[in-house]
């Protein structure tokens, strides 16, 4: 069955239509990745994304039960050049095209996402919608124009209540802004006892729980929609260790005084590298952001920069001068992604270590 | 890290003459290599014996030493240039050799000489079995278990500790026999005990069979900072158990989960930082289809022919970046030159699908075993780049040049289910066709993935294709399943043959109805930045990205995949063809399909479109750019085949017009063109049956030489004696005859060969020297030893091949290069033996020992700069009497088992070495040695000579007994130089038995050289000869199989030794 793939500007692309027919409109992104597509799908920093694979062969392996990084992904859309329909691997469930249309989403293959992709990074991202191949395409390219982007993405994925991960370890809060089961998962396998919080829970709160440690995850959108959370951090950094990834690392930089911009389209994908500025390494790391701390204004506040993108320069990572309160924008769960910064985790737990021996 | 300001003066050793296992890919990656360590400001001294390169061209390094790759020669070229460092890494397994040679010798500690890049440690702990593992173990990394055992319990115990399936491989046995594989201990006892015996040490190694895992290769590369980055991964489409240079492989993985993928990514850059190599290196590795187990198969510390196929694929320079990591430099400190903006330290992300095919000479080698195992066999290979797999996996179908333009062989089409089933399960070249078959006649799937272990997934895509195929025969001439068919990859020859047409309708249909692919740019970064990289693929996509210039434009066409006959010689000619023509100014489009070599390099032209070389994907190029016109001449056979169909489309050959090459092509229009030029050719007539080759035979007289009409390297090409040999070569040799497609027979005559290769500009001729061949006529030119300048012939002779030369090149009207051979018969008679209007495989050897850098005077008149113009004189160029020049063929053997090593009209080498020195027995030496054969001072010779060749013979035998050598041959043979006053010892026959059969004799090395040849009569021993011949082969014993190249050897050796004669004999 045809479908359309309308973008803000006015260009259409006619492909094939997979998944479910949800049609919602979305800012339209792409993502890199040469493999890794379910965790991409089910990484709810892409919440109220519509997310196109650059590589195209996607569905090769399936859908397994073991990688997603959500319950309930949050994407908006998918789109693809060839979508693989006989698929094998050993932990296979289904296919893509059976877990789109049980998970609600709808996708489009056989367009030529290359063309796309040269778009979105020369024009920047833009807003889009997948549509029936009879739709009035004038008509909704009017409702693009005039549709503002989300702004309550951390609402919609993060967990309704607080719940905990027991464990024998450390303490550690996460609070959860969508947050990726590969944090999750790094943190069990260093048998910290996990506490997961909604975004809106107050320091107060938080620090009920006695955590040697806070972990602010990622998560979708603008970190200004969250004001409520920058205060919450404010005021959790002179109390506790506070690690900060992605959507995390946005908001302790903003908690600290500094500004956070928006990318004309990213980084997304596998292949990022990341100068470590201490010690002069280059991590090769997965991302996913949209927006990037304003490294100018870190000038005014008690962060140093401690990762740089080695390719636009832009901030992959801060430290605080006098608190231990650490943040990179990057993934070091990876999932999907390189290995490469995984003992950032190791870090924290260091860091956790050491803060709380002297507590 | 700032690059290293220490070290000021580097020796790079390149990989030598191509072999199977070690080819152009060494020529692509030591050109960049050298550039760039150039670029940096370090002078680079260059050691290579292969004058068909690119690499060894002056302007590559500041000193091109085209010496053997020994230790004797290296160690000259370092006492005279008393280098800083030398880089070995780039040279394939002959470069890390010698650095390990050079090292044991102490001659690096006495100069003061670092080795670069792949250091001593991590080159023994890659190679070394022990040490490797040792190393493994220490970074928790898996490599299957074994164990060498003596005796069969051992075995058992061995199973007992790690399980069963295992592998059992007798040691020392000829090319891996008596080995397999064991399920359980009952299959153990009896495969080992046969094992221990065939062994010649009684021993056996034990492994782990991990056969049937899927093979994945990741090319990863590390600075001195500890930077470490993988550039591709690669998944080959058959598993484990066939080398990874015989396999099917795409790029990137396709099969495996980003957890998958990040286990293996992570466990290559441990491996690589445990190296602590400087540069690039290859890992590969075994995945379990069924869980997450896997193990190291084997770690290469230098770049390979992966990685060249790794650049290729993703626009990422290893070779280039892996020197400047050599010096010091760091990734994160090097643009990445294809989107220079972003650095070297990334991984690329491609957006489109790799598939290499690799190229086998098994069309030359009929009789060669074709099974695919451990051993590679493959002499080239092919890339193609699509937007779908389908599509990027006919285009490699296409490319192959293997008379298929589809996944399906006219062979297969009539077998039933079983004859595939015993196809695929025969594991050869040909399987991927049967496979399709299978699936074409509609068996089960299932059953070919259960056979053949490859994954479902790319037994699926072929499904694929074939329900295509369905769609097409089922809707013929429908627009919109055209359409389809096109974005899957599917050939118009292909489609115009199942829909009644001809290729031209189909590809003037698709133009009527808007289906013409667009390109799109290689650019390592997946359209995420900015990029100019002038490098495409076409796909039938929206969206064009090649932009057409407004400047003048040439299209130059590659010569494809590396093959006996057409080898790394022609992609020499085409990159220097392209050089000339930016230095003149025109846009210079390179089309070709070769990931090993220059030519691809996108640096290279001022735009590269990797595409399959077939009219359909060559038009496409050319209606885009619109070019002046195209060059043939560059790409051997390849580019010249599409002459004519491209002239058909209305396209301009540039250069010799398409007449005239069939003038010099067709047979009967290129003896009416020499009549009227009155230059003599051997006698012969075409034949299109069996009796009319009967009747020109005996109208010529035997012996004569037959073969098909449009060859290459002399294919399938014989020389008979008799009426009955005729009629077998008639009966089995041709496949099909044809009045288009006739048999030549020739009379064959005994004489010298002679070769020329000769610019003219359509009025003058210019010829940069004659070459002699060492090898009578009989031998083909490509297998002979060639020696510039002349050695033997009288000036009357030369001067008439010069005139004849030159009336050809006038007479044809020949613009560009041409090459012509000759024949001298004991009279001196000339003869013309053939014309290539074309660029030969003895340019790059002439253009580089004159100094005539023929493909850019070709390429000049081309572009209608005449030879005066071009400040030479027309006519012959002087000799240079200072130097003598050997070029000397390398074989490869030792790899294709079964193929027989007689030398004769069909080609069978795979590359060739240089020597030169200040008289001719140097120079063959020098050219004898880099092409492999030892020769010591002392030592034994073994013969075994057919009856005709005896007395010649007994001359040989009295000269190598003259200098000392022993003297060892066959009963027959033994007998006659006895009697003839040699002492001789006596070998047995092969079904005699015992210790001192010839098989034996050379087995055991107790003879440095064979001397066989073949009787004309067909014979019982002439099976003991290929056997002989054969145990030589595998055994690096060198054998001669003409008596020619024997008395080559001799000289050398005499001028080594010291002759023992008497004054007695003397007569004085």
């Amino acid at each position: 069955m045809e479908r359309l793939l309308i973008l803000e500007d006015g260009s259409v692309f006619k492909g094939t239509a997979f998944g479910s027919d949800n049609f919602r409109i979305g800012e339209l992104v792409f993502n890199t990745s040469m493999t890794g597509y379910q965790e991409i799908l089910t990484d709810n920093s892409y919440c109220g994304q519509i997310v196109l694979m650059t590589y195209p062969l996607i569905g090769n392996y399936g859908v397994n039960r073991d990688d997603n990084e959500s319950i309930i992904p949050a994407v908006f859309g998918f789109v693809v050049k060839d979508y693989c329909d006989q698929p094998n691997n050993w932990r296979s469930q289904e296919t893509l095209d059976a877990y789109l249309k049980r998970v609600d989403i709808p996708g489009l293959y056989g367009v030529d996402t290359r063309a796309i992709t040269r778009k979105l990074r020369d024009k920047g991202t833009m807003r889009a919608t997948l549509a029936n191949a009879d739709a009035d395409v004038e008509a909704i390219v009017q409702t693009l124009k005039e549709t503002d982007f989300l702004h309550d993405q951390v609402k919609r994925v993060s967990s309704s209540k607080i719940f905990p991960i027991p464990n024998r370890g450390k303490k550690v809060v996460l609070m959860d802004f969508g947050a990726k089961m590969g944090i999750v998962r790094e943190l069990s396998k260093r048998g910290c006892d996990l506490i997961v919080v909604p975004y809106n829970t107050p320091a107060d709160v938080i620090m009920g729980f006695h955590p040697d440690g806070v972990v602010l995850s990622n998560g979708p959108g603008n970190p200004e929609d969250v004001p409520e959370v920058i205060e919450t951090v404010r005021q959790l950094i002179p109390q506790t260790v506070v690690f900060g990834i992605c959507l995390g690392h946005q908001l302790i930089s903003l908690a600290c005084g500094a500004k956070t911009y928006k990318l004309k389209f990213g980084h997304r994908g596998a292949n990022h590298p990341v100068v470590d500025l201490r010690t002069g390494t280059v991590l090769i790391t997965s991302q996913n952001h949209g927006f990037a701390v304003d490294i100018d204004s870190l000038k005014n506040t008690r962060l140093e920069m401690t990762h740089q993108a080695l390719n636009d320069k832009s901030c992959e990572g801060v430290a605080h001068k006098d608190y231990p309160c650490f943040s990179m924008q990057f993934h070091p769960e990876a999932s999907a992604g390189p290995l490469d910064s995984e003992n950032l985790f190791d870090h924290f737990m260091d860091v956790l270590e050491k803060e709380n021996h002297y507590a | 890290m700032p690059k290293r300001q220490d070290i000021h003066k580097i020796l790079v050793i390149g990989s030598g003459p191509i072999v199977i296992g070690q080819a152009a890919e060494f020529d692509y990656a030591g050109s960049q290599a050298c550039q760039s360590l150039r670029e940096e400001g370090y002078e680079v001294i260059l050691i290579n014996s292969n004058p068909a390169t690119i690499m060894t061209d002056t302007t590559i390094a500041d000193r091109v030493y085209i010496e053997p790759i020994t230790l004797d020669f290296a160690k000259r070229v370092i006492y005279k240039e008393r280098p800083d460092a030398v880089l070995g890494s780039l040279g394939g397994q002959t470069g890390l050799n010698l650095v390990v040679e050079l090292h044991n010798d102490g001659i690096l500690d006495e100069c003061g000489v670092e080795i670069l890049g792949t250091d001593l440690h991590a080159i023994n702990r890659a190679e070394d079995r022990e040490l490797f593992r040792a190393l493994m173990q220490d970074i928790h990394e898996p490599v299957p278990e074994s164990a060498i055992v003596h005796s069969v319990d051992l075995a058992v115990d061995f199973c007992n500790t790690h399980g069963y399936p295992v592998v059992v491989r007798p040691a020392y046995t000829l090319g891996g026999t008596g080995g397999g594989f064991a399920d359980n201990e009952e299959e153990l006892r009896e495969i080992c005990e046969a094992g221990l015996k065939i062994s010649p040490v009684g021993q056996c190694l034990i492994e782990q069979s991990i056969a049937g895992y899927k093979e994945i290769e990741y090319e990863v590369m590390r600075d001195a900072h500890d930077n470490a980055i993988v550039v591709c991964n690669m998944e080959n489409v058959d598993p484990v158990g066939i080398h990874t240079g015989d396999s099917i492989v795409v790029a990137p993985v396709q099969t495996l989960t980003d957890r998958e993928n990040q286990m293996l990514r992570s466990a290559s850059l441990k491996i690589i930082r445990a190296l602590k190599i400087c540069g690039g290196c290859n890992v590969q590795l075994a995945l379990d289809p069924q869980s997450f187990k896997y193990y190291v198969i084997e770690v290469n510390p230098r770049v390979s022919r992966s990685s060249a196929l790794a650049s290729k694929a993703t626009g990422y320079p290893i070779a280039k970046i892996s020197a400047k990591l050599a010096v010091g430099l760091t990734l994160d400190e090097i643009l990445n030159p294809i989107t220079k903006t972003s650095y070297a330290c990334f991984e690329p992300a491609i957006d489109y699908v790799v598939t290499k095919f690799p190229r086998f000479p098994f069309d030359k080698f009929p009789s060669a075993d074709r099974h695919l195992g451990t051993q590679m066999k493959a002499t080239g290979e092919v890339m193609s780049i699509g937007r779908n797999f389908e599509e990027s996996f006919l285009k490699a179908v296409r490319s192959l040049e293997m008379k298929v333009d589809h996944v399906e062989k006219k062979e297969f089409t009539g077998m039933d289910q079983m004859q595939l089933m015993e196809k695929i399960k025969k594991n050869d070249d040909e399987r991927i066709f049967a496979i399709a078959q299978w699936l074409r006649n509609g068996y089960d799937m299932s059953v070919i993935v259960e056979e053949t272990k490859m994954d479902a997934f790319f037994i699926s895509h072929i499904k694929r294709i074939v329900e295509l195929e369905k769609e097409m025969k089922e809707h013929p001439k429908d627009i919109e399943v055209l359409k389809k068919l096109k974005t899957f990859g599917f050939a118009d020859s292909y489609i115009a043959r199942n829909w009644d047409m001809k290729e031209k309708e189909v590809y003037d249909l698709r133009k009527a109805n808007g289906i013409i692919p667009v390109f799109k740019m290689v650019d390592t970064c997946a359209g995420e930045f900015t990029s100019a990289t002038p490098y495409f693929y076409s796909s039938y996509e929206q969206e064009n990205e090649s932009i057409r210039s407004d400047k003048q434009k040439i299209v130059v066409l590659g010569s494809g995949p590396i093959r006996i006959g057409q080898g790394v010689e022609f992609d020499y000619a085409t990159v220097h063809c392209v050089e000339t023509l930016r230095k003149a100014g025109y846009e210079a489009i390179i089309i070709n399909n070769n990931p090993e070599t220059v030519s691809t390099d996108f640096s290279i032209s001022d735009k590269l479109y990797f595409e399959p070389l077939t009219t359909e994907d060559v038009m496409h190029v050319i209606e885009l750019e619109k070019p002046l016109g195209v060059i043939v001449q560059f790409g051997g056979q390849t580019a010249i085949n599409l002459a004519e169909s491209l002239v058909e489309h209305g396209v301009k050959i540039l250069g010799t017009s398409l007449e005239d090459i069939d003038r010099a092509e067709d047979r009967h229009e290129f003896e009416a063109m020499l009549k009227k030029l009155d230059i003599p050719q051997p006698q012969g007539e075409t034949a299109v049956t069996v009796e009319e080759a009967l009747v020109i035979a005996q109208k010529i007289g035997y012996p004569v030489l037959v073969r098909p009409s449009y060859v290459l390297g002399g294919r399938a090409m014989e020389i008979v004696h008799n009426d009955d040999e005729l009629k077998i070569y008639m009966a089995t040799a041709v496949k099909e005859i044809s009045h288009d497609a006739p048999i030549l027979v020739d009379k064959y005559i005994v004489g010298k060969e002679l070769e020329i290769d000769a610019i003219a500009d359509g009025e003058n001729v210019f010829i940069p020297g004659v070459m002699e061949h060492i090898e009578r006529a009989g031998v083909h030119s490509g297998d002979s030893i060639s020696v510039y300048p002349t050695q033997s012939i009288s000036q009357e002779v030369k001067d008439k091949i010069i005139d004849y030369g030159i009336r050809i090149g006038e007479g044809f009207h020949f613009i560009g290069l041409y090459n012509i051979q000759f024949i001298v018969d004991k009279e001196d008679n000339v003869y013309v033996l053939e014309v290539n209007p074309r660029s030969s495989r003895t340019v790059p050897f002439l253009s580089k020992i004159t100094g005539i850098h023929m493909s850019n005077i070709a390429t000049k008149a081309i572009l209608g700069h005449s030879i005066t113009e071009q400040g030479y004189t027309p006519g012959y160029h002087s000799d240079d009497h200072q130097r003598v020049f050997v070029k000397a063929p390398v074989f490869s053997f030792a790899k294709l088992r079964h193929v027989d090593t007689v030398l004769g009209p069909e080609m069978k080498s795979t590359g060739e070495a240089l020597g030169s020195d200040v008289n001719l027995e140097k120079a063959l030496y020098k050219a004898l040695v880099a092409s492999g054969v030892n020769v010591p001072m002392h030592g034994n010779v073994l013969l075994t000579i057919a009856d005709e060749d005896k007395s010649e013979a007994l001359q040989l035998a009295k000269r190598f007994a003259d200098i000392g050598y022993g003297i060892y041959a066959t009963k027959g043979t033994a007998k006659f130089l006895e009697e003839n006053g040699l002492f001789v010892h006596y070998a047995d026959k092969i079904e005699e038995g015992g210790d001192n059969t010839v098989v034996e004799i050379i087995r055991h090395g107790r003879v440095n050289f064979v001397i066989n040849t073949m009787s004309n009569k067909t014979n019982s021993t002439s099976r003991d000869g290929f056997v002989i011949r054969r145990v030589a082969a595998e055994n690096n014993i060198s054998c001669m199989t003409s008596l020619d190249t024997a008395e080559a050897l001799i000289r050398v050796l005499e001028s080594l030794s010291f002759s023992m004669i008497s004054m007695n004999e003397m007569g004085k």
